[in-house]
C-alpha cells in the first residue's frame, strides 16, 4: 500500500482558495462598515453636523459651537468606542478560545465586575477621584477577578467544565457587585458619583482620559493578536498543544495579561459594558470558521462597529440619551438566549 | 449499616419513617444553638435586659413596656430571621441539587435582580409605599423566575441553558435597574438600594405573619418532596425508571423553591448568599451524599440570625442592613471554597 | 475483585419466582425531532429469556430499549405490558415491573454502597411508608447476589469500574422487578469484569426466572450468554431467535456489513464470530 500513489485532490486546493476570497471580501466590507460607523458617530447626535465642519474642527481651522461639540464630545466618544469596542471584543474572543465555551465573555465571567469593584473601592473607600490613579485599581481588579474565576471554574476538574466556569463567574460577579453596593450605601457622596458611572457609557467628554488608556489598550490588543496562532493549537486540547510545541502555561499567562489590560483599562473609563465580547466572536466564527487568526481579525473590526452602532442608537432611542451599556444589554441578552437555544449539546 | 438510621414504626406497620441519625443530630444541635442565640439576642439592644426579664416577658408577665419591647419589637425580628433563614436554606439546597452544582443558587442566577426591579418599578415609577415595594419585589422575583424557566424550556430544562438564560434575563433587568436608578431622585434611589441588600429592620408581626405562613406551607411541601429530589440526583433516565417524572418533579420543586425565596424576599428584601452557603456548610457537617433539606434549613436559620445579630450590634448605634453582612459571608465562603478545592487538587 | 464468578453462581438463589411478564412493541415508529430511526417496528420479548439486542451504532438499539420502558414516547405505535398499553399503568407501577440500568446513571458524590442500593427500593415506598422488612430483605439479597456485601460501607466513588457496575446492578436488583433492562452494561469495563457481569446476568436469568434484556455491542458476548437475540439494523429487525439458530455469516453481513465465519465456541458451544481480513495481506 503505497501512500504516494494516492491521487492529489485538486478540489481541496480550489475550495481553499474560494474560502480565502470569501474571507477577504467580508473583511473588506467590515472595514467599510467600520469607517461608515465612525463617520456616523461624528455626524449624528442631538445636532447633526456636516462632515465639512467636522473636518475643519479636527484640523483646527474653525472654533465654533459645533467644533466644541466635535472636539469635546464626539471625538473622544468615537475614539473611545473604537478602542474599547476592539478591546472588549478581543478579550471575549480570547476567553471563548481558552475556556472552549462559546458562551463566555468578560461580563459573564465577572472580570468586568472585578474592575468595577476595584474602582468602587478606590472611589468610595479611598476617596481617589483621579482617573489616572483608579485606572491601576481597575487593572488590579480585573487581574484578580480573571485569576479567581479561572481557579474557581477549573476546580478539581481538569477538563474545564463550561458550566462551572460560568457559575464561578456569575457567583463572583454577584459577590463583587453585592459588596460594591454595600460599600456605596455607607458613603452617600460616592453612591451619587458611582450611580451614574456604573451604567457604562462612552460619553465621557475628556480626550485626555481616552488618550491615557490608549497605551494599555494597544499593548493588550497586540498581545491578543499575537496569541491567535497558539490559541489555534490550544483548541485541540492541552496535551495535543504541548505535543505541538506550545507552552501551555506561558500562553495562559499572556492571555491573562491581555484580558486584564483590555478589560481593566476599558472598564476604568467607560464603566462596565457587556455582551460585545460575547456576540462578535460568534459572528466572526460564522463568517470565518474556526481559525483564530481570522476570528481575531474580524473581531477587531466588527466589535467597534457594534459598539459605535449601539452608542449611536442610544442617542436617538429615547428623548434623553440611553447609555450604551443598556443598549448592548438589550441587544445582547436576547442574542444570548437565542444562541443557547440553538446549541444542541446543552 | 444498621447504625446510620433511626427507624420509626414497626417493620410491618403502615406508617414508617427512616431518618439519618447524623443529620437529625446535627440539625438539632444547630437549632439549639440558634435558639440560644435568639434568646440572648432578645436581651440586647438600646434597652439592655436581663435573661429573667426576657423570660418573664415571654411568659406574659412584667410591665407593658417590657412586654412590648420583647414580644412586639425584638421577638418578631428574631423569629423572622430564623424562618427566612430556614426558607432560604431549603431553597438553596433544592436549586443546588437540581442544578447539580454547589454554585447554583437562586440569588446567583438572577432571582434577586428581578426582585430589585420589582422594588424599583414600584418605588420610582409608581411612587408606592413600603408595603407596595415589598409586594412589587415579590412579584418581580416570581415573574423573573417564571420567565427564565419558560425561556429555558426546550423539551425539558437543561441545567446549562437555565443558567445562561438566567444570566441573560438578569442582564436585561440589571440594565433596566440602572436606567431606573438614574432617573430617580437620590433619595428614592438610595432607599431602593437599601431595600435591595435586604434588611430585617422594623419587622413587626403584622408585616410578617401572612408571608410567614406561606413560607411554612411551602417548607412543608419541599420536605415532602425530599425523597423524589434524591432520586432525581441519579440522572433523569434512572429517576424515570424508578417512577419519578423528572420534568414534572423538577418543575414543582423549582416552583416551591422559588416561592420560598420569594416569600423570604417579601419580608426582608433580597438577601444574598444564605441560599448559596447554608446547604454546602450543612453538607460538610453531616458528610452525607445528598443535600439534606432539614439540615440546610437549620444552618440557614443560624447563619441569618447570626448575621442579623452582627448587623444590629456591630456598629452600635448604626443599624446595618443584614444583607451587607451576608454578602461578606458570601465573599468569605467563596474564598474558603476555592482554598478547599485547591488543596484537594494538590493532594 | 473479591468474588470469583463460580461463587456467584452458588450464591444465587431462587427469589420471587417471577411471574412471566410479557413486553412487546407493536408498529413502533421511533425517532427524534428531525430524524426517523425506525418505522413500523414489531418486537416481542420472550418472557423468562435473556434477550440481547445487537446492531451497529445508530441503528436504534438504545432508543428501542428506552421506548420499551417508557422513557421515550414512540412517534407511532404502542408498547404493551402484560396485555395493556404501557401508558395506562401509573408510573410507579411500571417501575415495579420493569427495572432499568441506563448508560447515564449518576452516583451522587460521597454516597455509600448500601445507600445507593437502598435507593432502588423507592418504587415500593411512599411518603408515609419509608421502610419495611421487605425492603431490608431485598437489599441484603441484592448485595449478596452481586457479591458486594463486604463493600457495604465503602464510598461508591472509591470503587473500581467493575465493582461500581455491580453496585448499580444490585440497586436495580433491589428494585425487585420481574423484568430488567440494561443499556450497554459492559461497554466501559475490563474484559474480566465484563465476563463476570455477563455470567451474573446469565445466572440471574436461569435461577430466578427474571427476564433480562440487554443492549450489547459485542456480538460474541451476546451469542455466549443470551438465550434470545434480536438483530437490528437501520431500524428494522433483521432476525431474532436463539443465537445458534440465527447467527450466520449472512446475518453478520446483513446487520454489520461484516465478512466473517461462524465457528463453535470451544468453551460454551455457542456461535463464535471470526472476522475475515478486510485489507489484503502484505
Amino acid at each position: 500500500m503505497d501512500v504516494s500513489s494516492f491521487p492529489l485532490n485538486s478540489n481541496v486546493a480550489a475550495l481553499q482558495k474560494q474560502q480565502m476570497h470569501k474571507r477577504w471580501r467580508w473583511f473588506f466590507f467590515s472595514m467599510v462598515g467600520l469607517v461608515m460607523c465612525v463617520f456616523f458617530s461624528m455626524m449624528l447626535g442631538a445636532k447633526s453636523i456636516h462632515p465639512h465642519i467636522i473636518w475643519q474642527s479636527l484640523t483646527g481651522q474653525i472654533t465654533s459651537e459645533d467644533s466644541v461639540i466635535i472636539l469635546d464630545g464626539r471625538l473622544p466618544r468615537t475614539l473611545l468606542g473604537l478602542m474599547t469596542g476592539a478591546a472588549l471584543g478581543l478579550s471575549g474572543a480570547i476567553i471563548q478560545a481558552i475556556t472552549r465555551n462559546p458562551l463566555a465573555d468578560p461580563g459573564i465571567l465577572g472580570i468586568n465586575a472585578g474592575a468595577s469593584f476595584a474602582v468602587v473601592i478606590a472611589v468610595a473607600l479611598l476617596n481617589i477621584s483621579n482617573p489616572e490613579h483608579y485606572l491601576w485599581f481597575a487593572l488590579l481588579g480585573s487581574l484578580c477577578a480573571a485569576s479567581l474565576v479561572y481557579l474557581l471554574g477549573s476546580l478539581g476538574n481538569p477538563h474545564r467544565n463550561p458550566v462551572r466556569f460560568v457559575l464561578a463567574g456569575v457567583a463572583l460577579s454577584a459577590v463583587l457587585i453585592g459588596i460594591s453596593s454595600g460599600v456605596t450605601l455607607l458613603n452617600p457622596t460616592a453612591f451619587e458619583k458611582l450611580r451614574f458611572w456604573s451604567a457604562g457609557s462612552l460619553d465621557i467628554r475628556r480626550l485626555d482620559m481616552v488618550l491615557m488608556i490608549a497605551p494599555a489598550l494597544l499593548i493588550g490588543m497586540v498581545v491578543a493578536l499575537l496569541l491567535a496562532s497558539p490559541l489555534n493549537a490550544l483548541s485541540l486540547g492541552d496535551s495535543m498543544a504541548t505535543a505541538l510545541g506550545i507552552n501551555g502555561p506561558k500562553i495562559m499567562l499572556l492571555a491573562l495579561l491581555a484580558v486584564t489590560l483590555l478589560c481593566g483599562a476599558s472598564t476604568a473609563i467607560t464603566g462596565p459594558i457587556g455582551f460585545i465580547g460575547l456576540m462578535i466572536p460568534h459572528v466572526a466564527r460564522w463568517i470565518a470558521g474556526q481559525d483564530q487568526r481570522w476570528i481575531m481579525a474580524f473581531t477587531l473590526v466588527l466589535s467597534p462597529t457594534l459598539l459605535l452602532l449601539a452608542d449611536i442608537a442610544g442617542r436617538f432611542l429615547l428623548t434623553n440619551e440611553l447609555r450604551v451599556s443598556i443598549v448592548t444589554a438589550l441587544i445582547g441578552a436576547p442574542v444570548m438566549i437565542w444562541l443557547v437555544r440553538q446549541q444542541r449539546r446543552f | 449499616m444498621e447504625q446510620a438510621y433511626w427507624r420509626i414504626g414497626h417493620p410491618t406497620s403502615a406508617i414508617t419513617f427512616r431518618l439519618p441519625k447524623k443529620t437529625v443530630l446535627i440539625s438539632a444541635v444547630l437549632f439549639a444553638i440558634t435558639l440560644t442565640l435568639a434568646v440572648f439576642g432578645l436581651t440586647k439592644g438600646m434597652l439592655p435586659l436581663t435573661l429573667q426579664q426576657v423570660l418573664q416577658a415571654l411568659q406574659g408577665d412584667g410591665s407593658l413596656t417590657l412586654q412590648t419591647v420583647v414580644t412586639q419589637w425584638r421577638l418578631p425580628r428574631a423569629v423572622m430571621a430564623m424562618m427566612t433563614g430556614a426558607a432560604l436554606g431549603i431553597s438553596g439546597a433544592i436549586f443546588q441539587s437540581l442544578l447539580r452544582n454547589p454554585l447554583g443558587s437562586p440569588d446567583v442566577i438572577g432571582f434577586n435582580t428581578g426582585a430589585y426591579t420589582g422594588a424599583l418599578v414600584t418605588v420610582i415609577l409608581l411612587k408606592g409605599s413600603y408595603l407596595q415595594m415589598a409586594m412589587g419585589s415579590l412579584l418581580g422575583g416570581c415573574l423573573t423566575a417564571v420567565l427564565i424557566y419558560l425561556l429555558a424550556w426546550q423539551n425539558g430544562v437543561a441545567r446549562f441553558r437555565l443558567i445562561i438564560v438566567g444570566i441573560a434575563v438578569s442582564a436585561i433587568l440589571n440594565a433596566l435597574n440602572i436606567w431606573l436608578m438614574m432617573s430617580a431622585t437620590q433619595e428614592s434611589a438610595m432607599s431602593a438600594a437599601l431595600w435591595s441588600v435586604g434588611s430585617l429592620n422594623g419587622i413587626t408581626w403584622e408585616k410578617s405573619l401572612p408571608t410567614g405562613i406561606i413560607c411554612c406551607v411551602f417548607m412543608l411541601v419541599c420536605l415532602a418532596l425530599a425523597r423524589p429530589m434524591q432520586i432525581l440526583e441519579m440522572g433523569d433516565d434512572l429517576a424515570q425508571a424508578m417512577g419519578v417524572n423528572p420534568d414534572r418533579t423538577r418543575a414543582v420543586l423549582m416552583l416551591a423553591a422559588t416561592a420560598l425565596t420569594a416569600a423570604a424576599t417579601a419580608i426582608t428584601g433580597p438577601i444574598s448568599f444564605i441560599a448559596l452557603a447554608a446547604p454546602q456548610i450543612a453538607q460538610r457537617l453531616t458528610q452525607g451524599a445528598s443535600l439534606s433539606l432539614i439540615c440546610s434549613a437549620a444552618m440557614g436559620s443560624l447563619l441569618l440570625l447570626t448575621a442579623d445579630f452582627v448587623a444590629q450590634h456591630l456598629f452600635m448605634p448604626t443599624q446595618l442592613p443584614v444583607g451587607i453582612i451576608t454578602i461578606s459571608i458570601g465573599g468569605i465562603y467563596l474564598i474558603a471554597l476555592l482554598l478547599r478545592e485547591a488543596r484537594k487538587q494538590h493532594l | 475483585m473479591t468474588t470469583q464468578p463460580h461463587t456467584l453462581h452458588q450464591r444465587t438463589e431462587i427469589t420471587n419466582p417471577a411471574m412471566p411478564l410479557s413486553l412487546s412493541g407493536k408498529s413502533l415508529s421511533l425517532g427524534y425531532a428531525n430524524k426517523l430511526i425506525a418505522e413500523d417496528l414489531n418486537i416481542a420479548i420472550p418472557p423468562g429469556s435473556f434477550t440481547a439486542i445487537i446492531g451497529p451504532n445508530g441503528c436504534g438499539k438504545s432508543t428501542l430499549l428506552r421506548t420499551l420502558c417508557r422513557l421515550l414516547k414512540p412517534l407511532q405505535g404502542e408498547v404493551w405490558l402484560n396485555g395493556k398499553a404501557i401508558q395506562q399503568y401509573p408510573t410507579k407501577e411500571v417501575a415495579r415491573q420493569i427495572g432499568l440500568l441506563p448508560q447515564t446513571a449518576i452516583a451522587p458524590e460521597g454516597i455509600t454502597v448500601t445507600e445507593l442500593v437502598s435507593r432502588g427500593r423507592y418504587p415500593h415506598q411512599s411518603l408515609l411508608k419509608q421502610w419495611s422488612q421487605v425492603d431490608q430483605i431485598a437489599i441484603d439479597r441484592a448485595m449478596r447476589v452481586t457479591g458486594i456485601t463486604e463493600l457495604a460501607n465503602n464510598l461508591v466513588d472509591e470503587l473500581s469500574g467493575g465493582q461500581r457496575q455491580r453496585v448499580w446492578i444490585a440497586m436495580v436488583l433491589a428494585q425487585d422487578t420481574p423484568l430488567i433492562l440494561l443499556d450497554e452494561p459492559t461497554t466501559y469495563l475490563d474484559i474480566t469484569h465484563q465476563i463476570e457481569l455477563l455470567e451474573l446476568f446469565f445466572a440471574l436469568n436461569q435461577r430466578s426466572g427474571r427476564t433480562l434484556v440487554a443492549v450489547l455491542h459485542d456480538i460474541n458476548h451476546a451469542c455466549r450468554y443470551a438465550s434470545h437475540l434480536i438483530a437490528l439494523n437501520k431500524g428494522k429487525v433483521i432476525a431474532e431467535g436463539k443465537p445458534a439458530d440465527i447467527v450466520t455469516p449472512a446475518l453478520m453481513k446483513a446487520v454489520f456489513d461484516l465478512d466473517c465465519m461462524v465457528i463453535d465456541d470451544p468453551v460454551t458451544h455457542t456461535p463464535l464470530i471470526v472476522p475475515h481480513r478486510l485489507l489484503p495481506a502484505f
